[in-house]
């Protein structure tokens, strides 16, 4: 079977073994309605209130704060477009790099009278001080400012970005999807307000993710019904992947430094063989997730390098998932004012627990006649 | 070897069919690529096995598979129709119309529409819990733009006439949404002769996962909707966040076993049903709750007049069933459902539900019939009421005391 080495870890994750452990029994004989009054409805609401403490634990806030959802995207909808349903049309502030699932639900609020304010970020993908603090003499009732950058990966200061929109009274979501399990990650000690988790990104299964939040802040549900998750989000309650996501968190905390210790060094090593190769890579000047390398060949398209490389047994990606469908150059990138041209060129490799040394070696060698290939195809073009 | 309790809740929600676990798991485990990744095998698998499963679920109701929607779940999806609809043609008008018998999933989306400045007309059902077309007819109004009605009730299991309705929403360019939660697999469903233009879809109630379902969305004549999830553009546009590959994948095969299998186990349950309702009506004072002939063979739904409800569900614990939907079970109210068919608050209170499945023995149904008459006769022995009723003393014509 082609199984090439998976350098995407950001895009997904392979499920960890405890989890698919933890999860098997709610996917056979254990299939109660958490809701149901007798045993069955009773085992599923325990296993659902255990899941609720260790996603908890893992992100430094109290089980009442934490509201599941089918995952990060239905999160962000759910915190940005919640909080301004219950509030007058005002301002809302997110950075220039935020996920497409941060960026389209407040675009959206436009509709209802919202003002979309977006917070420019510098050459490295870290936001712009000075935009920053225009941006809060603008008084925005809600901000929201991802943790870590899906695409090149870079970190902001959130606990201080926080402490200056609290200072304005606005309620500050962070997208934490990217950074739970590759850093420490603590709702309470960075101080938002609201904080959004995915499983599939840690370990876990597809289908469950998180909304973090502080009880003051009002929410109108985005899905209504039957009532779960204290009103804020009704539907029958997957357990079976409610109970993955409790599993790998707890997972994805243990010998997190230790991890993010080794992936540094992978990380390392393989921006050693990029320099060699004269790439450039995105946000290198800023504190970043330890994982990834966002990297681009001038001249390149970063398209046809990524095709070719899983044909070359690694798969790896050309900016994000979620927009890998539509050939446009990463809004990450160009935020940070980088050339079209040069952000066509760019590729992101991410690793996780199951990268070795060996594969980022391999890699680097598959990269090396990859580019010679296609450099060569390019003179011969030119040539004709 | 019967194992306690014994599960007759079936309406709640479905254990996960071994085939469909099967097929699920390797999509869990191994093959876990996004399947919004362009970029390599893993995701190129994961989009073919997310395609493959959109035909299936497509291949139950005889749609296009290009008119399945990805959810995650029929709440969702009902919270995705009747906004998104009503959002999209409000233009056009503010008026929806729907049963006070809906599951809350319709009904808490309709009281948001209320609160936004839409009218929704909530229709009375008749005593046999079914609509009446005529005082249906009578609702409509120039300004109505969208119809909500259950293909089958999930606390008595009748089915609505839809396919009557259909005829009358089409003929006045109406948009009718159809929670089908509880049909699949229970009833045929062919969209090719239905004219519904949105249709709700559970994989949980016809052992599938929990945390999947669809919304069926017609192209011809073409509906349209506003997304309420927005990011990444999955579902061209209709609803982005990424797919889970494995609950997808484990909904497709649910929806072909329950295409293939369908009319040999309805059957069976028939069967089953029929016995136990044999079994419990030599009980004196028990009402059947909704029509038996516009029903699914799955469900029972009776109450038994001068028992405690809560009593009972505790007396029977030995059968895990629900006394009212599910999802409401956590507040002690009497089921609005009936309620609305007219039971007074006791005889509500006193109803139980028993929904029959895949994997009910008939053995399990000779048991649940020992154990009513048993613990009925006691809870009774206790009831003054009961010795009342007895005597023959009419009830109603008591003047009862005040404390």
């Amino acid at each position: 079977m082609f199984a090439p080495v998976y350098l995407d870890w950001n895009a997904t994750t392979p499920l960890d073994a405890a989890v698919r452990e933890a999860m098997l029994p709610w996917l056979a004989g254990r299939f109660g309605n958490a809701s149901s009054r007798h045993e069955y409805g009773r085992q599923a609401r325990a296993a659902l209130d255990e899941a609720r403490a260790r996603v908890a634990e893992a992100v430094g806030a109290h089980p009442t704060e934490v509201i599941f959802t089918s995952g990060g995207s239905e999160a962000n909808n759910l915190f940005i477009k919640g909080a301004a349903a219950m509030m007058k049309p005002a301002r809302i502030a997110v950075s220039a790099i935020e996920h497409p699932c941060v960026r389209e639900p407040a675009g959206q609020l436009r509709r209802t009278g919202w003002t979309v304010r977006e917070i420019a970020v510098d050459g490295d993908g870290r936001i712009d001080q000075a935009d920053w603090q225009a941006v809060l003499t603008e008084r925005p009732a809600l901000v929201s400012v991802m943790l870590a950058n899906n695409e090149s990966g870079v970190l902001q200061d959130v606990a201080a970005l926080a402490g200056g929109a609290r200072a304005t009274g606005a309620w500050f979501h962070s997208d934490a999807v990217q950074a739970l399990g590759k850093m420490p990650v603590d709702f309470r000690a960075l101080g938002v307000h609201a904080l959004t988790v995915s499983a599939h990104k840690i370990g876990g299964p597809l289908g469950a993710g998180a909304l973090v939040l502080d009880k003051r802040v009002e929410l109108a549900p985005l899905i209504a019904g039957g009532g779960q998750e204290r009103g804020l989000r009704s539907g029958t309650e997957n357990i079976a992947a409610i109970v993955g996501f409790g599993v790998a968190c707890e997972r994805a905390a243990s010998g997190l430094a230790d991890e993010a210790t080794r992936l540094a060094a992978l990380r390392a090593r393989l921006e050693a063989g990029l320099a060699v190769l004269g790439m450039r890579i995105f946000s290198a000047g800023a504190p970043r997730l330890p994982n990834t390398v966002f990297f681009a060949a001038e001249g390149l398209d970063g398209e046809t390098l990524v095709a070719k490389l899983d044909r070359a047994g690694f798969a790896c990606a050309s900016g994000s998932a979620c927009s890998s469908a539509h050939p446009e150059p990463s809004h990450t990138l160009l935020a940070m004012g980088v050339e079209a041209i040069m952000a066509r060129a760019a590729v992101r490799v991410s690793m996780g627990r199951d990268t070795r040394e060996a594969d980022v070696e391999s890699f680097l060698a598959a990269l090396v006649r990859t580019v010679n290939e296609l450099n060569s195809l390019a003179a011969v073009a030119v040539e004709t | 070897m019967l194992k306690f309790p014994i599960y007759l809740d079936y309406s709640a929600t479905t254990p996960v069919d071994p085939r469909v676990a099967e097929q699920m798991i390797p999509w869990l485990c191994e093959r876990y690529g996004n399947p919004a990744s362009r970029s390599h095998a893993y995701g190129w698998e994961a989009e073919k096995a997310v395609e493959d499963a959109r035909e299936q679920v497509a291949a139950l109701i005889n749609a296009d598979s290009k008119e399945i929607v990805w959810t995650s779940g029929a709440t969702e999806s009902n919270n995705l129709a009747i906004k998104g609809a009503a959002q999209f043609y409000k233009g056009k008008g503010k008026h929806l119309i729907t049963l006070k018998t809906e599951h809350k999933a319709v009904l808490d989306p309709c009281r948001e529409l209320e609160r936004q400045g839409f009218e929704v007309t909530y229709l009375d059902v008749q005593e046999d819990g079914l609509v009446d077309l005529e005082a249906f007819r009578q609702a409509l109004r120039p300004d109505t733009i969208l119809v909500s009605i259950m293909f089958v009730n999930n606390e008595i299991g009748v089915i609505q006439p839809i396919a009557e309705i259909g005829e009358i929403c089409r003929d006045k360019g109406i948009v009718f949404h159809v929670d089908a939660a509880q049909a699949t697999g229970k009833v045929a469903i062919d969209l090719a002769q239905l004219k519904v233009d949105l249709m709700s879809f559970s994989a949980h109630k016809t052992y599938g996962p929990k945390g999947v379902g669809a919304l069926y969305v017609r192209r011809k004549p073409r509906v349209r909707l506003e997304a309420q999830m927005h990011g990444g553009g999955h579902e061209r546009g209709l609803r982005s966040g990424t797919l889970a590959t494995h609950q997808i994948v484990g909904m497709g095969e649910a929806f072909r076993i329950a295409r293939e299998e369908m009319s040999s186990e309805l059957e069976r349950v028939r069967m089953l049903r029929d016995r136990l309702l044999k079994g419990l009506q030599d009980i004196d004072a028990t009402y059947v709750n909704g029509d038996l002939v516009h029903r699914v063979p799955h469900n029972l739904n009776i109450s038994f007049a001068y028992v405690e409800g809560e009593s009972l569900i505790m007396a029977i614990k030995d059968v895990a069933v629900s006394s009212g939907s599910a999802c409401t079970s956590a507040s002690l109210e009497p089921s609005y459902v009936l309620r609305a068919l007219g039971r007074n608050d006791e005889l509500a209170h006193s109803s139980i539900r028993f929904t029959i499945g895949r994997f009910t023995t008939e053995e399990e149904i000779d048991y649940t019939i020992e154990l009513l008459h048993r613990k009925i006769g006691k809870l009774r022995e206790l009831s003054p009421l009961w010795e009342m009723f007895q005597e023959g003393i009419d009830l109603d014509s008591v003047q009862w005391a005040a404390h």
